[in-house]
């Protein structure tokens, strides 16, 4: 593959994502056209007022859109990036966030949060839900890590089935949660569907200082996670400290994820199929593969996001969503290339 | 036999797997540009050893030197540099090119962030026109067949141009024709690039044909190291691999010909 195409992708992915920014929080109860979206952002950096726009729009706009319209994006591109580097590390291509029960833990973590509010002990639910879904998700991350540290390679196997032995008993705790909960059993569930309702700038700054820096982190190691393809063994023959860079990555992506859940609950198949499909497009190289997830799952959650708050008459949880129409697809493009194989 | 000559220099080596004593105690000299071939038993410790000698696993008691240097004393970089492994088994699930595991091969000389040089481009076509697998480079490995597939692994090492070759019975895939093809690559690079190649081989004959010396593994202890003349005996065959054999001498290049009795 020559230099400039990789590129050219990743620019005109990012061109995508800004139109798909800009026309997105355009829509809406309220129509404001892509040129009144531009001048609003504009003014609000200089700090400048406008006359000609609708004074109600740059409300509509800065608070209330783009902070729930950027969390999308941000939760969307580092769930695609987590995906990715846990595919590259557990040398499985269909591994996800989800593979290590890493969501599971912050899905049990929001939950007992929850259920500590209906039990009256009094903890804002906008702290503590975040905060026990993170540590949720780190906690399971250290028990699956010290799970399969028994062979201290860390190998791929043994990692996944830590993870689905840890997810199980976590699936199982938190329908004994939702069980004590009884009959406030629905603000659990509804959690659990993911939503993006109601973010504010907070959300969105709490999700870039993850997102970004894990974004920056895993894209340094990015040559040695090509590298590491090639199996451990050889890996190590070849310069790389595999088992090193696997935990420092692991770290990395769990931590993504955990912030990510956090902020927006169980969001299914976007770390899955992403990947897949750019790695369909793009080839498996990590360098170009890693960025082209974040510009790629960022477009995609905000779509999907900007279908359910702004096209369906009624708001459907969008985890709910992503489900539907990516388990599905994802199904059409697993067969596709089974097929494909076979013949 | 000078200082400088020696490569590896082992002593009082002893390796186990938690409480499974591997080897004990023991000792051996590789020398710089020679083909050695690594027999035993199954469950010798080859692949063991050959771990052992990447310092990919430590030994709990003993010394690897490198170059008269501790091997645990090089960086993993460093030693990428040097020692280049060609592993038994191999597999991806990722669809790289030929080319691009190729070039693998040269990570440890590529800078992080820098882009591949002249020299690393060519020394990537080199291997691949030398296993053979040029017509095969925009092809993804996971659509190749096992001998095609263990081309593509011998060309990623040679195109690491390291000093030591490691292979860990790299031709067992293979069929007799690039078998023979690749082991008469190795053994020319050994006698005119001062290659020094290290070889677990369990077909007897093609150790015999190609080798230098043998080091010979049974029972947790260095059983032999002697060049293939000494070691191919009816009587060594018999102790280590209790098998009955007659051995002759080939009459171009006076290596031993074993003949087993079936």
């Amino acid at each position: 593959m020559t230099k400039i195409k990789p590129l050219l992708i990743l620019v005109s992915l990012f061109l995508i994502l800004c139109v798909a920014i800009i026309s997105a929080t355009g829509m809406g109860f309220l129509q404001i056209s892509p040129q009144e979206v531009v001048q609003i952002l504009w003014n609000s950096l200089l700090g400048q007022e406008s006359q000609s726009i609708n004074p109600t729009f740059p409300f509509v706009v800065i608070e209330v859109r783009l902070p729930r319209i950027l969390t999308s994006a941000l939760v969307g591109g580092g769930l695609a990036v987590a995906g990715a580097v846990f595919q590259a590390i557990l040398l499985n291509p269909l591994a996800d966030p989800y593979t290590l029960g890493i969501s599971s833990g912050a899905a049990f973590g929001a939950s007992l949060a929850i259920i500590l509010t209906l039990f009256g002990i009094v903890i804002p639910v906008w702290f503590s839900i975040p905060a026990f879904a993170f540590l949720g998700a780190m906690a399971t991350l250290i028990g699956v890590f010290s799970l399969a540290s028994t062979d201290n390679k860390l190998s791929s196997n043994t990692l996944i089935l830590s993870g689905v032995i840890i997810a199980a008993i976590l699936s199982a705790g938190i329908g004994f949660i939702k069980y004590l909960a009884d009959e406030q059993v629905s603000i659990i569930i509804f959690w659990l569907m993911g939503s993006f309702v109601g973010r504010t700038w907070s959300d969105v700054l709490t999700t870039l200082l993850i997102v970004l820096p894990g974004l920056g982190f895993t894209l340094y190691y990015a040559r040695d996670l090509n590298i590491m393809a090639l199996g451990e063994r050889t890996a190590n023959t070849l310069g790389v400290d595999s088992s090193r860079v696997k935990k420092m990555l692991l770290v990395c992506a769990s931590l993504i994820t955990a912030i990510c859940v956090s902020v927006s609950g169980i969001i299914g198949f976007v770390g899955l199929i992403i990947p897949h499909l750019l790695r369909m497009i793009l080839g498996p190289d990590n360098r170009i593969l890693l960025p082209a997830c974040f510009l790629g799952g960022a477009t995609l959650l905000l779509g999907a996001d900007t279908i359910t708050r702004a096209w369906l008459p009624s708001e459907i949880p969008i985890g709910v969503l992503t489900s539907l129409i990516g388990g599905p697809f994802f199904c059409y493009i697993f067969r596709k290339k089974q097929l494909a194989k076979a013949s | 036999m000078t200082q400088n000559n020696s490569l590896f220099h082992i002593e009082n080596l002893s390796f186990a797997y938690r409480s499974n004593m591997v080897f004990e105690n023991i000792n051996f000299q590789l020398e710089k540009g020679k083909f050695y071939g690594l027999i035993g038993a199954n469950g010798s410790g080859k692949s063991t050893l050959i771990e052992l000698l990447m310092a990919t696993l430590s030994p709990i008691s003993g010394v690897i030197n490198y170059q008269a240097k501790s091997l645990h004393s090089y960086s993993r970089q460093e030693l990428a540099l040097r020692l280049a492994l060609v592993p038994q088994h191999f597999s991806m699930d990722f669809e790289y090119t030929v080319y691009d595991v190729v070039l693998m091969g040269r990570h440890p000389h590529i800078p992080r962030f820098a882009s591949p040089s002249q020299h690393d481009i060519d020394a990537v076509e080199l291997a691949m026109k030398t296993m053979d697998i040029v017509h095969l480079q925009e092809r993804a490995v996971s659509a190749l067949s096992g001998g095609e597939l263990q081309r593509v692994i011998m060309a990623r090492a040679l195109s690491q141009e390291t000093e030591v070759l490691i292979l860990d019975e790299a031709t067992s895939n293979l069929d007799i024709q690039h078998t023979i093809a690749i082991m008469r690559v190795i053994k020319e690079r050994v006698h005119t690039n001062g290659l020094t190649v290290i070889a677990a081989i369990h077909d007897l004959n093609l150790a015999a044909a190609f080798c230098d010396n043998c080091l010979v593994l049974k029972d947790g202890s260095i059983f032999a190291n002697a060049a293939v003349e000494n070691i191919f005996t009816p009587e060594l065959l018999q102790s280590v691999f209790s098998v009955q054999a007659s051995v002759s001498q080939s009459s171009e290049n006076k290596h031993p010909r074993i003949q087993f009795q079936y």
